[in-house]
């Protein structure tokens, strides 16, 4: 049985795939708290699937993936921040038309040039078959995007709650969102390959909106965040060894089930509590 | 350097604000307020207040004229913590996970290092801003646990908290008891004392005579500045107000001689709803409510 239990640990491609992912699932967990409270998460979907593109041309050119990827992702940003700057459309009919015309260049790359990238990988993401340069990519994004966030959460934090204050205390407003659309669009990328462009947007919402039920804190939400992120990734990676199926819907399964368990059963913003709340107070 | 405690000022020179559509917000706008004043910002709705508020705070930059705060350009200004800004409660989010102690603890953050992480004289400050909106108790709570009147006080306290000698508060008696109305009243007369200068954007013309000694009146421009007695007059409001205030005149009014003097006038600063003697109800204009005037002669002849 413990045999039986350790079997996956014994693998390499494992340990790295479990190691990456917990790695991966931290960061986006602790970055989903912002995105949830800002109200970025469409956002991040958006991101998410510009960076195809950006791949596409990364492997074709023999760059490090995440150089194209961040590239394209930013440029979307930008992009979408244009049209709705200059147009009288509502910001989701923008990012709906950009991130999609962005998805929609990169599927069409990758199939001009089939060879160089397997699309499956993009949208799906491949965690087993990661290779070590590209796992010390995701290692440096990692540690840049928590030293970020280490020095700026708190002012982070003020953007997020009160931008105006922000502004009206002499902080640099226009530098912290375009500091948090970075970390996002990092995120993105690093995820990628753990989850697949599809499902990066779960890990950079779902962990922090679990979060947001189960307390009134920031500093707790953080904490609760992380440690889902990290817990679900880790145990979601271990366990689709067994199931032998894909580490991304695996890890997001996970996040899904402990969001509806918040959702149901949280102290105080759980349906049932609230439930409880509204008998008493009749 | 300069230890002498010299007047806080804000100048505002000739400031036009136009949006890209073309819309002017304001123009011409030339007024000069000092410290140790507590100054309302009255106009009707759309007449500017607000973007005034944005230009003094640096949101939007006038397309003409400047604004000088203590002598300093606004972003200088802003540096210095020299404005501090109380919003109106909607554009709060109330549903965020931040205690009172946490918000009040952001007014600390021009003071504090590059981590924000906040010293001895930080949660001094805090905690004596907090006592006087004599909200200490509440540190803990959530803000969305609050009540209205709590909610306002808890962003005074922040105000307080920033040390800032120029005060800007947006409508800061709208959905408030009458229990925090006072309060505020009498923290804004202390920090007058203090010396320092409070602009308050209010709709409520008549709290402006209790507790504000300047009055700017515009409409997209200044119409008139000065001390309240001298701004506050008819003339001048049915000039800013044009036929938006809401008038009621007792000699077109139902009100007869029989209610005398004993008229009850209840306003919540839209039509004002008066009851007569015997407390019934009266009509702003008597015509198509003559039955109600002869009824009330009737009752009147009986007695």
């Amino acid at each position: 049985m413990i045999e039986t239990l350790l079997t996956p640990l014994h693998y390499d491609y494992m340990l790295k795939a479990i190691f990456v992912s917990g790695l991966i699932g931290g960061v986006c967990a602790f970055l989903s708290c912002f995105i949830t409270l800002k109200g970025w998460s469409l956002m991040g979907d958006a991101l998410s699937h510009s960076v195809v593109p950006g791949v596409a041309i990364a492997y074709a050119l023999g760059w490090p993936f995440a150089a194209g990827a961040f590239g394209t992702g930013l440029l979307a940003a930008v992009g979408m921040a244009f049209v709705k700057a200059k147009t009288r459309l509502r910001e989701d009919a923008v990012i709906g038309i950009v991130f999609t015309a962005f998805f929609a260049l990169g599927l069409f790359m990758i199939s001009l040039n089939p060879s160089s990238v397997n699309l499956r990988t993009i949208v799906f993401g491949n965690m087993l078959g990661i290779s070590t340069p590209d796992v010390w990519q995701m290692v440096i994004i990692s540690a840049v995007t928590l030293g970020v966030l280490a020095v700026k959460w708190r002012d982070l934090l003020l953007f997020c709650f009160d931008a105006n204050q922000a502004r009206a205390m002499g902080l640099n407003v226009t530098g912290l969102h375009y500091t948090l659309l970075t970390l996002l669009s990092a995120t993105a990328v690093a995820a990628l390959q753990t989850v697949g462009a599809c499902l990066v947007v779960a890990m950079l919402v779902t962990p922090g909106a679990t979060a947001y039920l189960l307390t009134d804190r920031f500093g707790k939400m953080i904490v609760i965040a992380s440690s889902l992120g990290v817990g679900t990734s880790l145990v979601g990676a271990y366990a689709s060894y067994f199931f032998d199926g894909s580490t991304g819907g695996c890890i997001v399964t996970l996040q899904t089930l402990l969001f509806l368990l918040a959702f149901i059963f949280a102290p105080k913003h759980g349906i049932r509590a609230r439930r409880r709340a509204a008998a008493a107070a009749i | 350097m300069n230890t002498i405690a010299k007047p806080i000022d804000v100048s505002i020179t000739d400031v036009t604000v136009s949006y890209p559509n073309g819309n002017v917000a304001l123009r011409d706008m030339t007024f000069r307020l000092e410290g140790g004043s507590i100054c309302a910002l009255v106009g009707v709705n759309g007449s500017g207040k607000s973007t005034l508020f944005k230009a003094i705070m640096g949101f939007v930059k006038p397309t003409r004229g400047g604004v000088l705060i203590g002598g300093l350009p606004v972003q200088a200004a802003l540096k210095k913590n020299l404005v501090a800004y109380v919003p109106q409660s909607e554009e709060v989010d109330w549903t965020f996970p931040v205690s009172v102690w946490d918000v009040v603890l952001m007014g600390r953050y021009g003071y504090m290092g590059l981590l924000r992480i906040p010293r001895a004289e930080d949660r001094r400050v805090a905690e004596e801003s907090l006592t006087r909106v004599d909200m200490l108790e509440f540190r803990d709570r959530q803000i969305g646990e609050l009540s209205g009147g709590q909610k306002k006080r808890v962003f005074l306290a922040r105000a307080l908290a920033q040390q800032s000698r120029v005060i800007l508060l947006d409508e800061p008696f709208t959905g408030v008891d009458v229990k925090t109305e006072l309060t505020i009243i009498e923290l804004l007369r202390s920090l007058r004392e203090e010396g320092h200068l409070m602009l308050v954007s209010t709709h409520n013309l008549g709290s402006v005579p209790e507790f504000c000694d300047q009055v700017v009146l515009i409409n997209r421009t200044v119409l008139a500045v000065g001390p309240t007695e001298e701004v506050f007059t008819q003339e001048n409001l049915v000039q800013a107000f044009g036929g938006v205030l809401r008038h009621f005149h007792f000699d077109e009014s139902t009100v007869q001689k029989h209610d005398g003097k004993a008229v009850t006038l209840l306003t919540d600063d839209e039509r004002p709803l008066v009851f007569g003697k015997g407390g019934h109800l009266e009509y702003s204009r008597r015509e198509g409510k003559e039955s109600v005037v002869e009824r009330r002669a009737e009752e009147d002849d009986d007695q």
